[in-house]
């Protein structure tokens, strides 16, 4: 289907397709295997200028948006799930210092980050606090001009092998979900180190770590926003991060297909292709109708959010303040309902596509040797992190019982 | 030094069908690119750019408009500056022609741009498979030309030494330049164009010298300077079935399989 894409855009899907295909698929089973980071890859990204797709040229990237990450996010998912996350992590360090950033601090991280120079991660979650994130315990005590850190976060995608973190920690106990500040962390502060590294199901090739700060001072200078707003970022962060989720899960789902309609061509039962069965046949129809249903959503959300989004990035380059006050002063909305739509519904079409998958390629399906139920693994995760659905559910719902009554309000009022 | 590296557009895929009635190979409405084995030649004149300071590289290609887009794509990868010799008397060139019109355009490089030291060409091409344009445009231009390198060990200015694999072994052959080589697949193994790269070649000049320019006359290229005529093609007969041999234990099993050899008088 033509998406009607620029000329820059068509060449961004071409090269990270053309990526994926000869440098990716020739080691995903191997890095699936080893549960290593990926570097190798990590350096063809690098190459390529992929890590800077969507970032603005002033800071080094390539101007584009969420949709540039999306489709680049797609195609290297389309391969393997678990080594695109490196670049899709490195993301959701960046958008939130790019939108709530200083201009100082956007000009000191993320050129690094577009260039691929260094990984970035985020994290929010603890032991005692993931769906439940205001329910944070780490904390940040202000000692001059300085904030001591103390905690453990854990789950973080990326940890480890990233060189910057967003990470999020409590100024202010007593106040709860309005005590939670971000502050911006870089590996090797003193105080700040690695914990366990988990052992996963799916998206193996990258690397799921404990963080653990003890006495780790940190600069007020690193405070990404402001104090106690911290729960803002996160929530912010997540409504423009979860549309990359969605083009994960969507490429995830791609990918399963084209190994399952390849293999269903060529395998025979009852002297015909397997794929010439009306039961299978119809089952292809269905996984395809779904994703293209799911990457419409995508590109029509994801083109939404950036015709706000990058007029307020230049605006606030043009006038040095926050990407957020030049969004408020556009009087930009909130994605929160459409992100977590984009989320769901592609995350939820990757567990049943890939499933189905392995369901028609039989017992091969099944085998780790052959290239399928690694994308139904993969597929999982993406109906769990950066919120899982039950929660994005929530938020839709929520969302549509407000936009009701303040509709109900105006109608009353006029 | 200045490098030509030599570029084919030819179909984006390992296997290319034949059309049964005419015999020719079937191209229409494939995906086309760089001829495969050439993308090595590129790779390996990007390398030897960066090993000798002052390099640069020229890319040829000789074909209708359509092989610009090969070229941008060599110019993604780095190369400097591109040539499409093209004219619409070339159509229906051999090798023989071919290696004509090729050996006049990389005169002209060398003419216009201080001199050539290094062309390279891939081994062979994915659609044609002669495996013959190195060695005739070695022979044109009255340059020593060597096929099947499969490294460059030592490479300056003047001389390069390299290694040409044989089915017995290696050659290492000093050359004094300028040369002509074909490389293997062996060599090297292909960058992927940056975005930046990509988007940059798009917009560089590519010029196109045709026949006038080069100085070559209708009847020296195309059809009326081919000196073959293709008669026929055939695609390869599939393979029969193999042979499993069987038996009891291993040493039964060589057995029945040293009879075989010894029936069918390779042993
Ligand atoms: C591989 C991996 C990578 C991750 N990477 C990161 C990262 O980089 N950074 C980061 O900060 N976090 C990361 N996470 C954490 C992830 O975001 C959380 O795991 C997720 O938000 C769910 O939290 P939880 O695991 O604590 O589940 P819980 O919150 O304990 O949820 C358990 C179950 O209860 C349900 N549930 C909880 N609350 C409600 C409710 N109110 N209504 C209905 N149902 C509810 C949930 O949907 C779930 O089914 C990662 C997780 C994994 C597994």
């Amino acid at each position: 289907m033509d998406y009607g894409l620029t000329e820059l855009q068509r060449e961004m899907v071409a090269l990270s397709r053309e990526l994926a295909v000869k440098k990716i698929k020739p080691v995903r089973e191997k890095y699936d295997e080893s549960e290593e980071f990926p570097w190798d890859i990590v350096e063809e990204l690098r190459k390529a200028d992929l890590f800077g797709v969507y970032l603005p040229e002033e800071y080094g990237g390539m101007g584009g948006g969420l949709f540039e990450l999306g489709l680049i996010s797609e195609q290297l998912s389309r391969t393997c799930g678990g080594i695109a996350l490196c670049l899709m992590t490195s993301s959701l360090c960046s958008m939130p210092i790019l939108v709530f950033g200083s201009p100082e601090q956007r000009q000191r991280f993320l050129p690094d980050i577009a260039s691929g120079k260094k990984l970035g991660a985020f994290c929010i979650t603890e032991p005692g606090s993931g769906s439940d994130a205001s329910s944070l315990k780490a904390t940040a005590v202000a000692d001059g001009d300085h904030f001591i850190l103390n905690g453990v976060k854990n789950f973080c995608s990326s940890g480890k092998a990233s060189e910057t973190y967003v990470v999020f920690f409590s100024t202010n106990p007593k106040r709860g979900a309005r005590g939670i500040t971000a502050f911006i962390v870089e590996k090797g502060t003193p105080g700040f180190t690695f914990g366990k590294k988990e052992k996963k199901m799916g998206i193996r090739a990258n690397s799921t770590h404990e963080l653990v700060f003890s006495d780790c001072r940190v600069p007020k200078a690193n405070i990404l926003f402001k104090e106690g707003m911290g729960l803002l970022v996160a929530q912010n962060t997540f409504d423009f991060a979860r549309p990359g989720v969605g083009a994960q899960a969507i490429g995830i789902a791609q990918g399963a297909l084209d190994e399952t309609l390849a293999y269903t061509r060529v395998r025979k039962q009852f002297d015909v292709p397997v794929a010439s069965f009306q039961a299978i046949g119809h089952m292809l129809a269905e996984c395809a109708t779904q994703i293209e249903a799911a990457r419409a959503l995508f590109f029509t959300t994801v083109r939404a959010m950036d015709a706000e989004l990058l007029p307020a990035v230049k605006k606030a380059i043009a006038e040095n303040i926050t990407v957020y006050e030049a969004m408020k002063a556009l009087n930009c909305r909130r994605w929160s309902k459409e992100s977590a739509m984009v989320k769901v519904f592609s995350s939820d079409v990757a567990m049943k596509v890939t499933t189905d998958c392995v369901q028609m390629c039989g017992g091969i399906g099944y085998m780790r040797d052959f290239p399928v139920e690694k994308y139904m693994r993969d597929a999982k995760i993406t109906q769990i992190y950066e919120g899982t659905n039950q929660l994005q559910r929530e938020e839709i719902a929520r969302m549509l019982v407000k936009e009701a009554a303040s509709s109900e309000r105006e109608a009353a009022g006029s | 030094m200045n490098i030509v590296v030599c570029v084919k557009r030819t179909p984006a895929s390992t296997s290319v069908a034949l059309d049964p009635q005419t015999g020719a190979v079937k191209t229409a409405g494939l995906p086309h690119g760089i001829n495969p084995f050439d993308e090595y030649a590129v790779e390996e004149a990007l390398r030897l750019k960066e090993r000798i300071p002052g390099t640069k590289v020229a890319v040829l290609s000789v074909g209708p408009a359509e092989n610009d887009e090969v070229i941008r794509a060599a110019l993604a990868l780095g190369c400097d500056t591109g040539v499409l010799l093209s004219d619409p008397a070339f159509a229906g060139s051999d090798v023989y022609a071919l290696s004509l019109i090729l050996a006049k355009g990389i005169q002209k490089v060398a003419e216009t741009r201080g001199g050539v030291g290094l062309v390279l060409f891939g081994r062979q091409s994915n659609d044609g498979e002669s495996g013959h344009t190195t060695a005739a445009v070695g022979a044109r231009l009255g340059w020593p030309s060597v096929i099947s390198v499969r490294k460059i060990p030592e490479a300056a200015d003047a001389a390069v030494t390299v290694e040409r694999l044989r089915e017995d072994g290696t050659d290492v052959l000093q050359l004094t330049l300028p040369a002509v080589l074909s490389v293997l697949k062996e060599i090297n193994e292909p960058r992927l164009p940056s975005l930046r790269g990509k988007m940059a070649a798009k917009k560089m000049p590519v010029e196109t010298w045709g026949a006038a320019a080069l100085g070559l006359s209708a009847d020296v290229v195309g059809k009326a300077g081919s000196r073959m005529d293709v008669v026929k093609m055939a695609p390869v007969p599939s393979r029969g079935a193999g042979v499993v041999i069987t038996g009891e234990t291993p040493e039964d099993k060589a057995q029945a399989l040293v009879a075989k050899l010894k029936e069918a008088k390779f042993i």
